[in-house]
């Protein structure tokens, strides 16, 4: 089969950007291969481990169970988005630095994006529903017992708790 | 892992869908939210020649509730009906269903729709619509057509769908004032499909049951109804034998298949556990005053 080419339009971390993509690309094949932007993670590639969760519009989505078509015309927010190259850290990140809340950071990316949009959406959240919320992302290294740690901390801060 | 090739449309309308869906027959697959045809996909388990993706087709993504009526869009997102608390609000089943169906990022792409005509036996919306009378809504190059949910799966992940139909919707009763609903399940990890999944809706007159529906996820090769169950508790004030009996009939209506997840006789057992849990917490919420 002829390969089928499609130019679509999307804001990647705040920058319109026009891709031509094969209709059988995944966000995540474009956001690496075409874009370079290769802090986005693919584990299983299937959906179930959260590495390569993006935010699509603001919510979450895993960017290996999505073609890049599916994305024409929405904006998208990977791991590069969150800061700059030489600005200070997004909270969310330095809330996982100071509680060392990785080891290898395969699964970092995903997890941060996840934690954004926990906090976006439920910023008087009780405590006890991050590890509910966080069961979205798989790490292999760390036990997650930090990674929550750094969630709560970041909600208590938040709640002034 | 990525897919086979394929050529991609994305249509406005539902004419244009049917008509695509037309001329390429049985080698076009729609594509909704993807969490489900992506990774078949991907592994190579389903090869389209052609994808058609709805998520261009506005008139699909709306939904309302109107007169005791949930009418639901298929290309409305699972999380969309989750953070609508008119709805769960009404609603405790769908709201505990949706708590457990995959995860928040799942929830934010996959459709209504979608999980319906997947019929994955295990999935929640099809046990849900079961357990509030849902109708769902169809279109085909032979006009419009309505199936009751009980009949919707004709088999293991099959439906009575032809391949040039697409589902529009459902239609499912909310429940009013003296009716209870709940949803219990068992995964093996959050987010993980359902074992074993139960769906109840019970209506109380003083402390009597006047109505239950029972729809078991997970305990067949399709999401069924529990008859046997919902007529013995009919009548009954949910003592403690009447439960018994309701709970054992529901358990050998079943016919679960046994795989990694857990042998015949467990899933059996889930069935009858789960059965008594979501009945008793559907009745205890018929009878609450409102
Ligand atoms: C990690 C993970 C965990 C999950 N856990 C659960 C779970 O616990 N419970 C659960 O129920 N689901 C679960 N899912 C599946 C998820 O709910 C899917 O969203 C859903 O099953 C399919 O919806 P979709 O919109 O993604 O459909 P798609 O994947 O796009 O399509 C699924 C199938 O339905 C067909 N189809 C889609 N829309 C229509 C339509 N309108 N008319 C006719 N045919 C159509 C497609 O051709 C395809 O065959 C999980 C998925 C993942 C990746
Ligand atoms: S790589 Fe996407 S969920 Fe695992
Ligand atoms: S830090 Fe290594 S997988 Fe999570």
């Amino acid at each position: 089969m002829t390969r089928d080419l499609h130019s679509i339009v999307l804001n990647v971390n705040g920058d319109e950007v026009t891709v031509r993509v094969e209709a059988r690309q995944t966000l995540a094949g474009m956001l690496r291969d075409q874009l370079g932007l290769t802090g986005t993670n693919l584990g299983c590639e299937h959906g179930v481990c959260g590495a390569c969760t993006v935010l699509l519009g603001g919510r979450t989505a895993r960017s290996c169970t999505l073609l890049a078509v599916q994305a024409n015309g929405r904006s998208v927010t990977t791991v590069e988005g969150l800061a700059a190259d030489g600005d200070p850290l997004h909270p969310v990140q330095q809330a996982f630095a100071d509680h060392h809340a990785l080891q290898c950071g395969f699964c970092t990316p995903g997890f941060l994006l996840t934690t954004i949009e926990y906090l976006d959406e439920e910023p008087e959240a009780d405590p006890d529903s991050i590890r509910e919320r966080l069961s979205a992302n798989l790490c292999r290294c760390t036990g997650y017992h930090n990674i929550v740690a750094a969630v709560k901390d970041l909600l208590e801060r938040r709640t002034g708790r | 892992m990525i897919p086979a090739p394929f050529s991609y449309f994305a249509p406005d309308t539902l004419e244009e869908a049917l008509s695509l869906l037309g001329e390429y027959g049985e080698s076009a697959k729609i594509l909704a939210g993807g969490q489900s045809l992506l990774p078949l996909m991907a592994f190579r388990l389903v090869r389209p020649e052609v994808l058609v993706d709805l998520g261009g087709i506005e008139a699909l993504s709306r939904y309302e509730l109107a007169g005791g009526r949930l009418t639901i869009g298929s290309m409305v997102t699972h999380r969309t009906i989750e953070l609508d608390h008119r709805i769960t609000s009404r609603c405790d089943m769908l709201r505990e269903a949706l708590d457990v169906l995959g995860h928040v990022a799942i929830r934010n792409v996959g459709t209504v729709g979608g999980s319906l005509a997947h019929a994955d036996p295990a999935g929640e919306w099809l046990a849900v619509a079961l357990a509030l009378d849902g109708r769902i809504m169809v279109t085909g190059p032979r006009g419009n057509r309505d199936v009751a949910a009980d009949g919707f799966a004709t088999g293991w992940m099959t439906s009575c769908l032809s391949p040039d139909e697409i589902v529009t919707g459902v239609r499912l009763d909310m429940p009013g004032p003296g009716t209870g609903s709940a949803f219990e399940e068992v995964a093996r990890r959050h987010g993980d499909f359902a074992v074993v999944g139960v769906a109840a809706r019970v209506s109380v007159e003083g402390e009597a049951v006047t109505g239950a529906r029972i729809a078991l996820a997970g305990a067949a090769s399709t999401p069924i109804r529990a008859h046997r169950a919902e007529a013995l508790l009919t009548g009954t004030t949910l003592s403690g034998p009447d439960l018994d009996a309701a709970c054992e009939a529901a358990a050998s209506e079943t016919d679960p298949v046994a795989d990694l997840h857990g042998s015949v006789e467990y899933k059996r057992r889930l069935a009858r556990v789960l059965t008594r849990r979501a009945v008793s917490r559907a009745y205890r919420r018929a009878s609450a005053p409102a």
